[in-house]
């Protein structure tokens, strides 16, 4: 009797919980039909806020160190644009971060509620077409329209800009000490790949730990597009980074700079921002502020020759969040000119704010790490979504890391 | 009533079979509600999460990751023969099973110290040093270790002196030193209290009778210091076998285990039915294992 009852009691639970699962799968598959439908919920919510209105606390899900606060703000040397923003809307941020896309989306997916999250070009695709995303209401957000430069006004992965606001922009390159490689005609991405360029830094490179970028690097040493759709190019790339293995350090996506500038790896696959920030944040200086020890003069950062990615991060509202209008207003507040050139200023990133270029310290627009000279940009691919190969790269790049 | 009409009628009803059946009923029953906290715990926290990851193990995923409760499939549980979750299998047991054994090893002899301090101050005094680490965070402390092992770390200045090793952070001897770091006091902590426990008098007979050090030791210590070994075995070998937080931070390539394949799959490769699969599968095997040692280690714990 007594284990009929306990049996019957899970068996009620399990089917409660199986039956909630199943009714969001229906509503998340048949989500396009209903977009005709007078908007409820969170659109109507977000599409009723006006400039500057705010309705809560604002709960930011943000990539590491990507925007700067507390003493990371003052080590720069920068506005901590979280207190700056508390203080002239009156609502506090809780800032949380995450490591890759495909962490945050997990999350989302799971029902975290945050109420802007900054996915880059490619997750933006697919958020909007797993319904994940609210559309932005221009009202409330009047800087979207006036400040954006126009190669970012109407991009590929969001036509008009109408799920989400790009926040900065940059290349994927390779941040290394001078010396270890030759660089000479260029930098090739062999001195990650191929064994024999590889060795003499064997046990001192560290790849990106993210499923696109690493597998991107990959496929453009091979020379294919680093958003092919071609299986046997994909397997291709998995094992050229399975082998790998055998001499890189470690796959890292989060603290790669400092593991760069404290001399536990040589060379290092990343994101050109966290390469310079960190080259500058090394840089010291005498009383007089003249500098004593410069970060460029021993580090460098290159765009190999084989091509690489270019990518955009957005600021985007995911369906999950519970104070549309503060999210609102705070991508307005990012959209700022001045504030725009803050974040370019802290994170070395370019930015996609036309209007912030007056505000941006000289060295960071003339710097062609940052600002690619047009012919590396031509050598530049931009992510695209993957649509129904996006399981056979995630399950690539398991097999990958071995 | 007088005393012994009372006393009569006590006899009757426990003579009564009808009375004595109804009387265990509400024992019985009483028992039930005493123990349903623990029934309901039990279900919510155990059998149900149990039962959703079996259930998620057959689902499907949409193109964009998403876990499907549909297009049931036994996929998954047919990708974990892969060569790949072989290889970090393989892997993970033999830390899991290196890290106990070494552990024991280590952890006998300090605890036999200990156990034979004959100042009850001293043996707390002890204790509580084996203790200290547990008052800051883990993933603090595996973090000193990052320093230690770095490039710059003292462990490897005086490897490097001694020209014996080199940097050994980002490696798998660098994540087996975690991983017995770590969980040392978990084997120190049973052994001490099955040694602490144990009459020494009988050592005392033994060697009466002619028995040589380490024939008491072996017949006597040991034996009774079973249980100690026992259960400190289990408490290192399974947290070993799916330990996160040390391969990641103390680890690089080639030293994935199977925690971190098992996060891989609910995070960025978004898999979750094939992490669901692991996971049971990880749980069967590790059942199956401890019943195993529990039935030859006799069940005295």
């Amino acid at each position: 009797m007594k284990r009929i009852f306990a049996l019957l009691a899970v068996m009620a639970l399990l089917l409660a919980a199986c039956g909630t699962d199943t009714t969001e799968t229906t509503e998340a598959t048949g989500g396009t039909e209903t977009t005709e439908a007078p908007p409820e919920g969170i659109q109507a919510a977000a599409n009723a806020c006006e400039v500057g209105a705010t309705d809560g606390p604002l709960n930011l899900y943000n990539w590491t160190d990507y925007i700067p606060t507390g003493p990371l703000a003052e080590e720069f040397e920068v506005d901590d644009l979280l207190a700056k923003f508390e203080e002239e809307h009156g609502e506090e941020v809780t800032l949380t971060f995450f490591n890759s896309n495909e962490a945050m989306l997990a999350q989302i997916d799971a029902g975290a509620s945050y109420d802007v999250v900054v996915p880059s070009d490619y997750m933006v695709v697919t958020m909007r077409d797993a319904d994940l995303l609210v559309e932005l209401n221009r009202a409330a957000i009047p800087n979207l329209d006036a400040n954006i430069a126009e190669l970012f006004s109407n991009p590929g992965y969001d036509p008009g800009n109408r799920f989400s606001a790009p926040y900065q922009w940059g290349t994927t390159g390779i941040g290394y000490l001078y010396g270890s490689i030759d660089d000479t005609e260029g930098v090739s991405w062999g001195v990650l790949f191929d064994e024999e360029m590889a060795a003499p830094n064997a046990g001192f490179i560290s790849l990106l730990d993210d499923t696109r970028e690493t597998l991107g690097s990959a496929l453009k040493y091979l020379g294919y597009s680093l958003n092919t759709l071609n299986k046997d190019e994909v397997d291709e790339a998995a094992d050229l980074i399975l082998s790998t293995n055998e001499w890189i350090a470690a796959f890292n996506s989060t603290s790669y700079w400092t593991l760069l500038s404290s001399g536990e790896v040589n060379v290092s696959q990343g994101w050109n921002g966290d390469f310079l920030g960190e080259y500058d944040r090394i840089t010291e200086y005498d009383a007089d502020g003249e500098v004593t020890y410069s970060g460029y003069d021993d580090f460098g950062y290159a765009i190999p020759i084989e091509g690489s990615a270019a990518w955009v991060d957005t600021m985007a509202i995911p369906t999950t969040a519970d104070h549309p209008c503060t999210a609102q207003t705070f991508i307005n507040f990012i959209l700022d000119a001045e504030n725009g050139a803050t974040l370019t200023n802290f994170n070395y990133y370019a930015s996609p704010n036309e209007a912030s270029e007056e505000f941006i310290y000289e060295e960071i627009i003339e710097d062609p790490s940052i600002y690619p000279v047009p012919e590396t940009m031509a050598i530049l691919e931009f992510f695209l979504d993957l649509g129904d190969m996006n399981n056979y790269y995630a399950d690539a790049f398991t097999r990958a890391k071995g | 009533m007088t005393l012994l009409d009372e006393k009569e009628q006590v006899v009757e009803e426990a003579v009564n079979p009808r009375l004595e059946r109804k009387a265990r009923k509400q024992e019985s029953w009483r028992g039930f509600f005493h123990a349903a906290p623990a029934y309901v715990y039990l279900i919510l926290f155990f059998v149900l999460p149990l039962l959703i990851i079996f259930v998620f193990s057959f689902g499907s995923r949409s193109n964009t990751g998403k876990p499907l409760l549909e297009n049931w499939n036994f996929d998954s549980w047919g990708r974990l023969v892969d060569p790949l979750v072989r290889t970090i299998a393989i892997r993970s047991l033999w830390m899991a099973l290196l890290n106990t054994a070494v552990c024991l090893m280590i952890a006998y002899p300090f605890a036999y110290w200990i156990a034979t301090r004959a100042k009850q101050r001293t043996r707390t005094l002890l204790l509580i040093a084996v203790l200290i680490p547990f008052w800051s965070n883990f993933l603090v402390r595996t973090y000193a270790w990052r320093m230690l092992l770095g490039s710059d770390g003292y462990i490897t200045q005086l490897g490097e002196a001694t020209g014996l090793w080199g940097r050994m952070l980002f490696t798998q001897p660098a994540v087996f030193i975690g991983l017995l770091y770590g969980y040392l006091p978990f084997m120190v902590l049973p052994l001490y209290a099955a040694l602490e426990r144990m009459d020494w008098g009988l050592i005392e007979a033994g060697r009466d009778l002619y028995a040589s050090g380490s024939k008491a030791f072996r017949k006597i210590t040991l034996p009774l210091s079973k249980p100690g070994i026992i259960a400190g075995s289990i408490l290192v070998f399974i947290p070993s076998l799916g330990a996160y937080v040390t391969p990641d931070i103390l680890g690089g390539a080639k030293t994935n285990l199977l925690g971190n394949l098992l996060v891989t799959q609910f995070q960025a490769a978004r898999n979750w039915p094939f992490g669901s699969a692991l996971s049971g599968a990880i749980l069967i095997v590790m059942l199956v294992a401890t019943m195993i040692y529990f039935r030859t280690g006799g069940r005295t714990i």
